[in-house]
């Protein structure tokens, strides 16, 4: 044969690709461009214009729903890195022992429930404490996204510990530095990006839940994800789309930062 | 005096012991927050719903009797109940439809990344990843906006000439249809990329040589190959699409509702709360035995891990 055979190429394929590429993107790329629409109904395109960023900016609905947001992704992302980190310490760099696969699978049972479910377990239990002690703050909302977040933490400190050999710490440990000074001076800078990279999954997955939320919180406790819900119910009008694209600039923001931190490892 | 084997047997225990203590704030925070709840559910599944929510403590079956049949209010008699139903058909039909729309364009698209050169295989995994990590609903309602009558896909049909009125996709099946193949289609592409990676290309090549053509060289070669990863794609995909709530509540409107809606449904208007815990464990139920499958599809000591 004359000309050069790819063994690689399937008929098609990149067509179907391409086409795959353009419409994860195209619905994204619409609500964007709407968000500077000139006009109160989102159909009908009037021209370049920021008012409905700073109606956005202005609605203190939007802006208390979004502090909310953040205050419980720091905690539940902070906590869930912290339990993490430890956990992954224990299940990583050693022979298999009693219970290994236990915590393996216990840790990562969020994953695998459908969240409908998990959200309806949390709003049953939570009621009932709710009539016990009286309190109805944050913390339920806290306690809830930190659990979901344990297993998106784990995961990348998990992957970055099995890459590392135990060689260095063994070196420090044979040069007398204490467990606490092996851990603090040894592994922790190491296992560093891995951490990094579990608080900032779980800071993203917190700040994106939806369901768990809705049933559990209290009147008055909108998130952010939780508010833009409620407002799909009425007319629509391109404030929900600006709302959107500052989240979705901050959300692909930290996934580039992401990218980046996990991409140095290799 | 202690042998050398005592020494490093008392060394081995302390070492699991504080491997236990390490881990524990994490299964502690599961424990309370993820598994122990679910436990509650099942408990919840056998009392009679209260007046006005909530439950009274009193054991009965009924709710589980009425995931599938319905009491008639004048003669007690059972019947299948319609509605819960049509449902439970739905959003297991549309659940597996989904799976099966991923697969065909997930596949192109992971064999696509796959066969690119190694430094920009990089760059359109991190297009997928983008998708992925944005939100789940503002991703819906950009669906909803392109899906409207008058979003851009009834405008471009009206300008193609397709049509002249506006075709009602939205709160229709396809439209939730539509939208779970659209947040969830990295789920599938990202699985299966990771088992195409491995594919050693001599393996094809030794096909060409024997004169198999590139559909041969597919379904034979490259398709058995990456099953594992089929598999595992599938199974990420049809645990949420069968427990979706959102897609459904803003696609489907009030009308298409699935499991996720049936469910919280129960816990708002319904009143039905022993009933609600009854579904919820009966979608968990079907989760674990997709699960199930899934394990012992890749512990197979051919089946690799995908």
């Amino acid at each position: 044969m004359a000309e050069h055979f790819d063994v690689r190429r399937q008929t098609g394929f990149a067509t179907v690709a391409m086409l795959c590429f353009l419409l994860l993107y195209l619905p994204i790329g619409t609500l964007v461009v709407y968000a500077f629409n000139d006009n109160d109904s989102l159909a009908i395109w009037k021209g370049f214009s920021l008012r409905w960023f700073h109606v956005a900016w202005n609605n203190t609905l939007v802006i208390e729903s979004s502090i909310r947001s953040f205050q419980i992704a720091t905690v539940a992302a902070a906590l869930a890195a912290i339990s993490a980190t430890m956990a992954a310490i224990a299940t990583t760099r050693t022979k298999p022992y009693p219970g290994l696969t236990f915590k393996y699978a216990f840790i990562n049972q969020p994953l695998m429930v459908p969240e409908i479910v998990t959200a309806v377990a949390l709003l049953i239990v939570f009621s009932r404490i709710k009539i016990w002690t009286g309190y109805s703050g944050l913390g339920y909302l806290m306690a809830a996204h930190t659990a979901f977040c344990v297993p998106f933490a784990y995961l990348p400190i998990r992957a970055r510990l099995e890459s590392m050999d135990l060689s260095l710490e063994t070196a420090a440990s044979d040069l007398y530095a204490t467990g606490w000074q092996t851990f603090r001076y040894v592994t922790l800078p190491l296992l560093w990006p891995g951490i990094l990279a579990g608080l900032m999954l779980a800071f993203v997955v917190s700040l994106d839940d939806v369901v768990i939320t809705e049933f559990i919180k209290s009147g008055g406790q909108d998130t952010l994800p939780t508010y833009m819900l409620g407002q799909l119910r009425r007319t629509v009008t391109p404030e929900v789309n600006a709302i959107s694209t500052v989240f979705l600039a901050l959300s692909i923001g930290i996934v580039t930062a992401f990218f980046f931190i996990s991409r140095k490892r290799t | 005096m202690a042998s050398a084997s005592q020494i490093a047997e008392k060394a081995e225990r302390d070492d699991i012991r504080s491997r236990w203590l390490l881990s524990a704030l994490a299964l502690l925070i599961v424990l309370l927050a993820a598994v122990g709840p679910l436990l509650i559910v099942v408990v919840y599944s056998f009392l009679t719903p209260g007046n006005y929510g909530d439950v009274k403590w009193q054991f009965s079956t009924d709710a589980w009797v009425g995931v599938l049949f319905e009491r008639d209010v004048f003669d007690d008699t059972l019947s299948i109940a319609g509605a819960h139903l049509s449902i439970l058909w739905r959003s297991a039909s549309l659940s597996v439809l989904t799976t099966i729309l991923t697969v065909i364009f997930g596949f192109p698209t992971a064999y696509f990344i796959a066969t690119r050169p190694e430094h920009r295989r990089e760059i359109w995994l991190f297009l997928i990843t983008i998708p992925f990590w944005t939100n789940l609903l503002i991703r819906t309602f950009a669906m909803q906006e392109v899906l409207r009558n008058d979003g851009i896909i009834n405008s471009a049909l009206q300008l193609l000439r397709v049509t002249d009125h506006p075709v009602q996709f939205l709160y229709t099946n396809v439209a939730v249809l539509l939208g779970m193949v659209y947040v969830f289609l990295p789920l599938m592409v990202l699985p299966l990329y990771a088992s195409m990676e491995k594919i050693d290309f001599r393996l094809v090549e030794a096909g060409y040589d024997l004169y198999a053509t590139r559909f041969q060289v597919l379904r034979h070669i490259i398709i058995p190959l990456v099953t594992p990863g089929i598999v595992a794609g599938s199974i990420l995909v049809f645990i949420p699409s069968l427990g979706a709530y959102v897609t459904p509540r803003v696609l489907g409107g009030g009308t298409n509702l699935m499991i996720g809606n049936l469910i919280e449904l129960q816990f708002g208007q319904g009143r039905n709360w022993p009933l609600g815990a009854a579904l919820s464990i009966a979608l968990m139920a079907i989760v674990m035995v997709a699960l199930l499958v899934y394990v012992r599809n890749t512990s197979r000591p051919n089946g690799g891990h995908g």
